[in-house]
């Protein structure tokens, strides 16, 4: 397989803090990859730099080959990487089906948009197609602030896919979402990835990442310390180290770790 | 429904069209000219502040502008007293424009309570610069050509140019609603960083609406000028201008289309209507300002909001959609 998103030497500081320290990743073209570690360990740090949101003091991150290192955020996303956020972000006062067309106009320039109407008789379809395939479709009219948590969830999912980027970023996807709709989300990306769609996930809860992800780096105190099968990370006593020991204690971690 | 809300525009229009051949005072059709002046302003800062989230407070500059624009070119190019200065109009809007584009290109880059702020001090600096600047005349002011129509048909023209100004951004600021832009305007409003991260390309969209903004209120300040006929730095730069339109679109419905033209309706004819009766220009002030408390308590998304939204039941549909879809998603992920 090849690799389609390669982020190589990464460090940034904030302040006194040296947020990451020299990661490397990368994420095969097809394949569910996941990116776990302790709390502050850097992993939206890495999303951040990876999307363009915070500029790396140094470091490169490709896409298939092409440098995106220190381009704008639209750009990056315009060249082919969604994200979605940990805390969930969309449009509040627009409604659900407005907040999916913000989406649709990936690579146009913004003079088009002056002269366009908000969306097409496609782009409508779409968005409803992709709305209905994570379920709230019926909301569509709705404003979006109206939405429980776990319907947000579910509409940053449908919007980043709208626009079909060759990677997608979720930010904890299970995060702060009851069992059944964590099931629910699982298989919507199982799905996905079936047909040919690569994911870089960040997920606090190891069953979810376990189960679903190809490959795993874990990363601790902004370097990524092991990389490779659910299996292979799971017994790499370098792991349980960085998850037990330290400052970075996280009890809930180990056990996870262990069951998971 | 939607053949009775384009009715209701076209029942608005007949009477604005009507209101100065029916009403031949001049003291109320000088409130209706500044009445309309106030509409296109308001909804004109309704597109780029309500649309985008962005509360500028300095728009008071581009009307200042716009008036030295008329001022100044119908005087240095000695032009005789009449209509065809309102040809001068669209000018004052394009060199509103010009100021526009650098001051948003600095003033954009910052957020909130920091873009009020920054817009404030913009508009001090254009207001010292027109007191203190040769060209302007300084605190004496400029006399424009005298126009010498008479008494009772002096209002009428500048009260057609005015509406001509009123439909035009009217339409505009609908366009705008409808259009690819007006949805970027608005994903910015609710969250700038996560629609950068969408592809939008916030700067230049930013920018744009600033522009577009200042254009009118620019045309505005010009007409103005031309119908006031003198004018003084501290008066077509003045804080409460800023203020008054801002005050009108909350009043109204931000970011709704129809707000704050009746927000600017109400409060402009009432202010003229109080000062005239009352010969106290400051009482409109107390009153503006307890109006104001009132509707941001009670209604904080404006007058137009709260009663569509209770009109339609809307947070009831709300509950019910959202509580009924949460079932049927829990329901297909047990089975």
């Amino acid at each position: 397989m090849t690799i389609l998103l390669k982020a190589t030497g990464i460090s940034r500081a904030f302040g006194g803090v040296q947020a990451l320290d020299g990661c490397s990743m990368e994420v095969k073209k097809g394949s569910i990859t996941g990116l776990i570690g302790p709390n502050g360990s850097g992993k939206t740090t890495l999303f951040n730099v990876i999307t363009g949101y915070v500029k790396p003091d140094s470091g490169s991150v490709t896409l298939e080959g092409v440098d995106v290192t220190n381009e704008r955020p639209d750009k990056v996303f315009a060249l082919g990487i969604g994200r979605t956020f940990q805390l969930t972000r969309i449009f509040g006062r627009i409604s659900v089906l407005e907040n999916m067309l913000v989406a649709t106009q990936r690579e146009e320039s913004w003079l088009r948009g002056l002269t366009r109407s908000m969306s097409s008789k496609s782009e409508v379809s779409a968005a409803m197609e992709w709305l209905d395939f994570v379920g709230i479709a019926r909301l569509a009219n709705l404003q979006a602030g109206a939405l429980s948590f776990g319907q947000r969830k579910l509409l940053e999912l449908a919007y980043v896919l709208v626009a079909n980027p060759d990677v997608v970023l979720l930010d904890e996807p299970a995060g702060g979402v009851n069992l059944t709709l964590v099931n629910q989300i699982s298989d919507k990306i199982r799905t996905l990835n079936k047909s040919g769609k690569t994911f870089l996930i960040v997920e606090h809860n190891m069953e979810f990442v376990m189960s679903l992800c190809d490959e795993v780096t874990v990363m601790h105190q902004g370097k990524d310390l092991v990389s490779g099968t659910p299996n292979e990370v799971r017994a790499n006593p370098l792991v349980l180290d960085a998850y037990l020991g330290g400052a970075d204690d996280d009890d809930d971690m180990e056990s996870e770790l262990e069951h998971g | 429904m939607f053949q009775k809300k384009n009715l209701l525009w076209l029942v608005a229009l007949a009477v604005f069209l009507a209101f100065p051949l029916v009403v031949t005072n001049p003291t109320y059709t000088t409130i209706g000219v500044f009445t309309l002046l106030f509409m296109a302003c308001t909804s004109s800062w309704n597109m780029f502040s309500g649309y985008s989230g962005y509360i500028a407070l300095g728009s008071g500059a581009f009307y200042g502008v716009g008036a030295y624009t008329m001022a100044l070119c119908s005087l240095h190019w000695h032009m005789a007293a009449g209509a065809a200065m309102f040809w001068l109009v669209p000018l004052g809007g394009l060199l509103a424009v010009l100021v526009a584009i650098p001051v948003g290109w600095v003033v954009l880059r910052v957020r909130r309570h920091t873009f009020v702020v920054i817009t404030i001090a913009v508009f001090f600096v254009a207001q010292l610069s027109a007191i203190n600047a040769g060209f302007t005349g300084g605190t004496a002011g400029l006399s424009l050509p005298f126009i010498t129509w008479g008494a009772s048909y002096y209002n009428v023209p500048f009260y057609y140019v005015a509406l001509a100004i009123v439909i035009f951004i009217t339409a505009l600021s609908a366009s705008v609603r409808r259009s690819r832009f007006g949805l970027q305007l608005l994903a910015i409003r609710d969250d700038e960083d996560r629609a950068l991260g969408l592809g939008v390309k916030v700067a230049a969209v930013k920018l744009t609406g600033f522009s577009m903004s200042a254009f009118v209120i620019g045309m505005c300040g010009a007409l103005y000028a031309m119908f006031i006929g003198q004018i003084y730095p501290q008066f077509v730069f003045d804080p409460l201008f800023d203020i008054s339109i801002a005050l009108m679109a909350f009043l109204g419905g931000l970011g709704t289309l129809v707000g704050p033209l009746l927000g600017a309706l109400v409060l402009e004819s009432l202010q003229q209507y109080l000062t005239v009766s009352f010969s106290n220009g400051s009482l409109y002030l107390i009153l503006f300002g307890s109006l104001f408390l009132i509707v941001i308590l009670f209604m904080p998304q404006g007058v137009v909001v709260a009663l569509r939204d209770r009109w339609t039941k809307k947070d009831e549909r709300e509950r019910d959609a959202v509580a009924s879809n949460e079932t049927t998603l829990m329901a297909s992920g047990t089975k």
